[in-house]
Order: structure tokens, then sequence, then C-alpha cells
């Protein structure tokens, strides 16, 4: 992809940030979105709620507020109608959690159903949460638990309970609005959400490549979905986690103490995954109290310090 | 010995062929794959079980035989 030279375009393809920025006015940032794909789940209601938080959340990420959004349906033409309207359905019910408006969309015939958002953002200029400016001393915040990747695929051949299967399901259902809401009054130094990369994956683009500073990630502080550690340890792991571990490389010290199913799951490709912050110690015991109040979690699970021999260090 | 052939699936098809294998109980027994991702999971199956596996390589295919 070509280098957009317009000084308007604040955030644009040549970052790694989760959605586009353009400065409409000095006060007014327009944040565009995309995301959409196939069923991770068999309920289409369902994969409506998972595919519209997913898309919406890169919004919550940025620290805009979700305004409108396009829908982009891909679908096979011996579908049932009535599993269209579904999935619809689905992505209408989380618009309008999120008081976005939904103003159209496009479908189209494929051999394969998809389906997701096109969404935009408002924000002040100001205000903005970019992915890459994490500040020495502040510490690092994730707000859902991991390993929707391992577990929508032990979930395809049932290799686990109907109760964790729920949570599953809810978890990636949910907004990230809250998570974003409860922070919007904190100095938030950098945010993103966790979503095909994994956990290290995103960490690695929050840490970047200039040796400023280095995440320390607390292994055992890690959230994770129950089940998870089990199926991990079991090898039923999706592609994508052992290509998120090839992407993030040598970018990340492992300990060797750290059990390998945990560093697995750090890896695993999440759908709809929570927001990961930086923000001052004191901010972020806020944080988790009004993440409390809000009937959420946020959990501390590490720190920016000074560059050390690795963006990333897991202990 | 007896061979399962896993190539061309996709996880967790791969795993759930050498657990059924394994539940057969029959040793050694070899499972045929042709991507890294099965065969990083089912070193990680084999080693949840206490499973001794040995592993050759040739081209892109990998066969992974549990030995005992």
């Amino acid at each position: 992809m070509p280098k957009v030279n317009d000084g308007r375009l604040i955030v644009g393809y040549d970052s790694s940030d989760d959605a586009s920025v353009y400065l409409a006015r000095e006060d007014l940032a327009i944040v565009q979105t995309i995301d959409f794909f196939p069923p991770i789940v068999d309920d289409p209601y369902e994969f409506g709620l998972i595919a519209a938080a997913n898309a919406i959340s890169d919004i919550y990420a940025m620290n805009a507020k979700p305004v409108t959004a396009l829908n982009l349906i891909l679908v096979p033409s011996c579908l049932p109608l009535e599993m269209v309207r579904e999935i619809l359905r689905g992505g209408a019910d989380k618009a309008l959690e999120a008081g976005l408006i939904i103003a159209g969309g496009h479908s189209i015939e494929d051999d394969e159903p998809k389906y997701g958002l096109s969404v935009m953002g408002l924000a002040h200029p100001d205000e903005l949460w970019r992915n890459d400016t994490p500040r020495i001393g502040d510490v690092l915040l994730l707000t859902k638990p991991l390993g929707t990747g391992a577990l929508t695929t032990a979930m395809k051949v049932e290799l686990i309970s109907k109760e964790t299967e729920r949570l599953v399901i809810e978890t990636m259902a949910r907004l990230n609005k809250n998570a974003a809401e409860a922070a919007c009054d904190l100095d938030v130094s950098a945010a993103t959400d966790v979503t095909g990369f994994g956990l290290l994956g995103h960490a690695a683009e929050m840490a970047g490549g200039n040796k400023r500073c280095s995440l320390i990630i607390d292994s055992e502080k890690l959230p994770l979905l129950p089940e998870a550690l089990d199926q991990a340890a079991g090898g039923i792991l999706p592609a994508g986690a052992y290509r998120n571990r090839g992407f993030v490389g040598d970018r990340v010290k492992i300990a060797y103490s750290v059990q390998l199913a945990r560093a697995d799951l750090m890896f695993d490709p999440q759908t709809s995954g929570g927001l990961l912050l930086t923000m001052a110690p004191s901010d972020a015991l806020k944080y988790v109290e009004e993440m409390k109040n809000r009937g959420e979690d946020a959990f501390v699970i590490g720190e920016v310090t000074e560059y050390r021999s690795h963006p990333l260090e897991v202990i | 010995m007896k061979k399962v052939d896993a190539r061309g699936l996709s996880c967790p098809e791969p795993v759930l062929l050498a657990k059924a294998a394994m539940d057969a109980g029959e040793y050694p027994f070899a499972v045929l794959v042709d991507d890294t991702t099965p065969l990083e999971n089912i070193k990680r199956f084999a080693n949840q079980n206490n499973k001794t596996i040995e592993v050759d390589e040739a081209g892109n295919e990998y066969t992974i035989t549990f030995v005992k």
C-alpha cells in the first residue's frame, strides 16, 4: 500500500494502530475501522453479536465514540434467509447496546458466510489513545480473559463443557464499551484491543521497535478462561497461535519457568478480546475499582520499564 | 505399524485422530501430517499424555511415531 501524504490523516495504513483517524476539524477526529470474518460459533444470532462487538472494539480502543456503521455480509445462496436475518439481528442488537446506528450495508454471494461492520467513530483529537505510546513507570492492564482461540477450536468438536462454552461466547460478545468508558477520565498512555495477533502480538506493537521501553508481563497474573490451559496443553491450538509466535519472534523473552501452555495462550489469537491499556499505578487502582462498579473486571498483568534486553519480557 | 493419515486436515482433527489411535492402545503407531501446526499440537498432546514420540521429517511432511 502506498503511503498517503495528507496532514489530516493522523493515523493511516503505515502505522499499526487499530483504526484510521482523519482530522475533520481541529477539535474533531473521524475514526474508521472495518472487520469481518466467518462464523466462529454455530448460532447465527450469537455470531452476529460477536462479529459486531469485535468490529466496534477498534473504535473503543482509540477512545472514540461509535456513531454510524455499515453492515458487510457475505452469504452462500443456499443459506436459509432466516439465518441471514439472525446474523443481522445479532449485529443490530449489539449496535443498539453501543449506541451505534447501522445506517446501511452491502451483501454479496460467497461460498462461506462472513459478517462484520465498517464502523465510524468520533473523538476529540487530544483524547485519542494511541497503541504505541506506553509511558515508563505505568502498569499494563487487560480487561478480558485469554483463550478464545483455543476454546473455539475445542468447541468445534465439543471438547469443553457447556458452561465454559457459554462463558466463551459471552466473553466474545461483550462490548469493550465499559472498558473504554471506565478509563476515559484517567491518564491512559497507550491502548489497543487484543485480537488476531494474540496478547503478545499486540503487546509487541505497543512496545514498538525503537528500544524505548520494555513491557514486562507476569504470566501468573494473566486472566484465563476456564479450561483454556488444559486445551492448550493438549495441543488444541489454532494455526494462528503458531503464526503469532513466529510473528513476535525474538521480540519477546520468555522465562524458562513459564509453562508452555501458558505461553501458548499468550500467542492465542483472540476474537473480540479485551482492551490492553497502560496507565499510572494510581490510576490503575481507580480503573479496576470502576470496572468492578460496572460489573466487569480489569487485571494488572505487567508494567512498562526502561528498555531491557527485549521489547517484551514474560516472567 | 499402524499409520494414521492426517495430511490436509486442520486443527483440531489431527490431534483427535492421534487420540483415537492412542485410545486403541496398539503401539507403536504413526501419525502423518503436512504442516507445522498439527506437528506442534500433537507434540503437546503427546507430552500431556506422557507418551514418547519420534518425529521424522521429509520435505514438509512429518511422521510422528508414538513409541509407547
